[in-house]
């Protein structure tokens, strides 16, 4: 299998994600496309079809169909895990850890990553046509939930002839998911590598999205969510949205440490309302170039399904439920710093595991770059799920990795 | 003060004799599992499921690495998580001298575990009562490695005083063992008198 980080963006254009998998396997080239007979039913009530999924697959699917890795991506993520941006050109939003050699090792695993349901990167959400009116969605999208973004996947899964998952991983919102998929299809899933997340959305976190939500819908642009009828966009109002969310991203630690009151291309400051501050200059930026990579309205959505994540809620407030007689390994990773999925929401997880007898390793990353580190170099978080995923692969019949050792 | 010797290898026999005591293929919960050691061992001698909880987090983190299962947790509060009888055997190995609450501990593994094996230094081994009683000394031996401004154990117990226990709370001796300085390992029964003092640490299997 070529190494995938020598492809190009045209290569990976006009040789769609399907190229990779088993001929016999999958006919679609990326797109997953699931027609009126097959609605997806929501969590609202509502159902939703036709819709389609976009994915991106790395490496290659082995005989037993047993080496497959889901990888869920964040709220603002996409299925660009490892391969260059359409829109932006920079790299996937995963390098160190999906990649050949990496501790979701591509010589090794199949890794499916697709975009959500709800999204704006090729899979159906408010952005795309309602077959109906042949306008946008925009409002009348449904609104999605965490189980509804799992659904998808499973039909996903099923359509590429794949009956179950080594292992679901994801960080943040890709947690969320990863915990929804143990707790909805156990059997369907060997081992979850729930990394920097919580089992319901705090207060503090719907509070923040909150925030977001109205920034978008206070622009002008954003006409009651019919933007792209009037050829507008929103790009003020979700630049502010994306600038308050990476703000919580963050650590004060981090924050001073890289930004600190540093002056932007100036030595003293001007009394006046421009970027004086580094940290002003570096969010400004942050909210612009995002606007030209993701939908408003998806923002809006995605962002709503997260509030309504409450596992526990689903389960008579017994989270211990949510995981009853699993078989499922798991593994859960937090960071000293993250303040927005503070440890105390892994060790939660972590008790109700231990209540259902699971399986449960939990290890906390000591670091200072916040919420964002499960995105970083952190080498303590590779080592240690380097070492968990070769015993998950030991105990499923997988071959050792490159260096031949489970150690 | 007594010097100690290269202790690892006494752990080590600690260790192998803990893990004897458990039987293959049984589901095991090591408190205290350090970087785990008695996991990997357990795991692959006696191919048990086997999972560990630890204070540390870079000894969890460890463990981690190396494919077990560990989860960070303080023996004294997170063993109310566990559900009654979660395991064939729950070990406590060398840690209870450390805990805050001895007795609730060791209730708390009574109550997960079928059967729980504890093994800590004995504080009535000879030399100790030497080096407390003629040098004046907080003691310090292959099982004592740590001087006492160090050291994480607060509730140290002769072999006489943890059966005393036992025998408060109903727990049932299923076994016993002494280990001695040359890490001979000696089964023993009632009267404790000899254990009690040349033991250097003691292995018990308990059930209720």
């Amino acid at each position: 299998m070529a190494d995938i980080k020598k492809e190009t963006p045209d290569e990976s254009e006009d040789n769609p994600a399907g190229r990779r998998l088993d001929p016999e396997l999958v006919s679609a080239a990326g797109i997953a496309v699931f027609d009126h007979s097959q609605p997806l039913k929501l969590g609202s009530g509502a159902s939703l079809a036709p819709y389609q999924i976009a994915y991106q697959t790395y490496g290659t699917l082995n005989k037993a169909r047993s080496n497959v890795v889901l990888v869920c991506h964040a709220l603002t993520g996409d299925q660009h895990v490892a391969t260059t941006h359409p829109v932006t050109g920079k790299d996937g939003w995963w390098p160190r850890m999906v990649g050949p050699g990496c501790p979701i090792d591509t010589d090794r695993f199949f890794v499916i990553c697709s975009n959500v349901i709800g999204g704006c990167m090729g899979t159906t959400g408010p952005e795309s046509i309602h077959p109906e009116t042949g306008l946008p969605y925009g409002l009348n999208f449904p609104v999605i939930t965490i189980g509804d973004m799992v659904k998808a996947q499973v039909n996903l899964i099923d359509q590429l002839g794949i009956a179950d998952l080594f292992c679901v991983i994801g960080g943040s919102m890709g947690g969320m998911q990863a915990l929804q998929w143990a707790s909805s299809y156990p059997e369907r899933v060997f081992s979850a590598i729930p990394i920097a997340t919580a089992a319901r959305h705090s207060s503090q976190n719907i509070a923040f999205n909150e925030v977001g939500r109205q920034a978008i819908m206070a622009d002008r642009d954003w006409h009651s969510g019919n933007y792209q009828r009037v050829n507008a966009r929103p790009n003020k109002g979700l630049a502010v949205a994306r600038m308050a969310a990476h703000i919580t991203y963050l650590s004060e630690k981090a924050l001073q440490r890289k930004f600190g009151r540093n002056l932007q291309d100036r030595d003293q400051i001007t009394y006046g309302f421009e970027a004086d501050f580094q940290i002003e200059s570096y969010l400004r930026h942050q909210g612009f170039t995002f606007v030209d990579r993701f939908d408003a309205n998806s923002y809006l959505y995605i962002t709503r399904a997260m509030d309504y994540f409450d596992l526990e809620d689903d389960f008579d407030s017994v989270l211990s439920n949510a995981f009853k007689d699993t078989k499922t390994r798991f593994c859960i990773v937090s960071f000293t710093s993250d303040w927005l999925f503070p440890t105390s929401e892994a060790r939660h997880i972590v008790h109700a595991l231990n209540a259902a007898s699971a399986n449960v390793s939990f290890v906390e990353i000591d670091s200072d770059k916040g919420h964002d580190a499960f995105l970083l170099d952190e080498p303590e978080m590779f080592s240690t799920l380097r070492g968990f995923l070769n015993s998950a692969a030991q105990a499923r019949g997988l071959s050792a990795d490159k260096a031949g050792s489970f150690a | 003060m007594i010097k100690s010797k290269n202790s690892p290898d006494a752990k080590r026999s600690d260790l192998l004799l803990i893990a004897n005591m458990v039987t293959p293929g049984s589901r095991v919960l090591d408190v205290g599992c350090g970087d785990g050691a008695l996991l990997e061992m357990l795991s692959q001698e006696r191919q048990v499921d086997s999972r560990g909880m630890e204070i540390s987090q870079s000894g969890v983190n460890a463990c981690v690495a190396r494919g077990l299962s560990a989860i960070q947790g303080d023996a004294d509060i997170d063993l109310k998580t566990y559900p009654d009888k979660a395991f064939d055997y729950v070990i406590l190995s060398q840690t209870i001298q450390a805990t805050r609450n001895p007795k609730h501990v060791l209730e708390e593994l009574l109550r997960i575990g079928q059967r729980v094996i504890v093994s800590f230094p004995n504080f009535g081994y000879w030399r100790v009562r030497l080096a407390l009683g003629i040098g004046g000394h907080m003691p310090m031996t292959n099982a004592l490695t740590q001087p006492w401004y160090v050291t994480p154990n607060i509730h140290f117990c002769t072999v006489s005083d943890f059966l005393n226990l036992c025998d408060e709370m109903n727990v049932h001796i299923e076994k016993a063992y002494a280990l001695s300085r040359t890490d001979r390992i000696y089964p023993f029964g009632r009267p404790v008198l000899f254990a009690n003092l040349l033991a250097e640490e003691a292995i018990f299997l308990l059930s209720q």
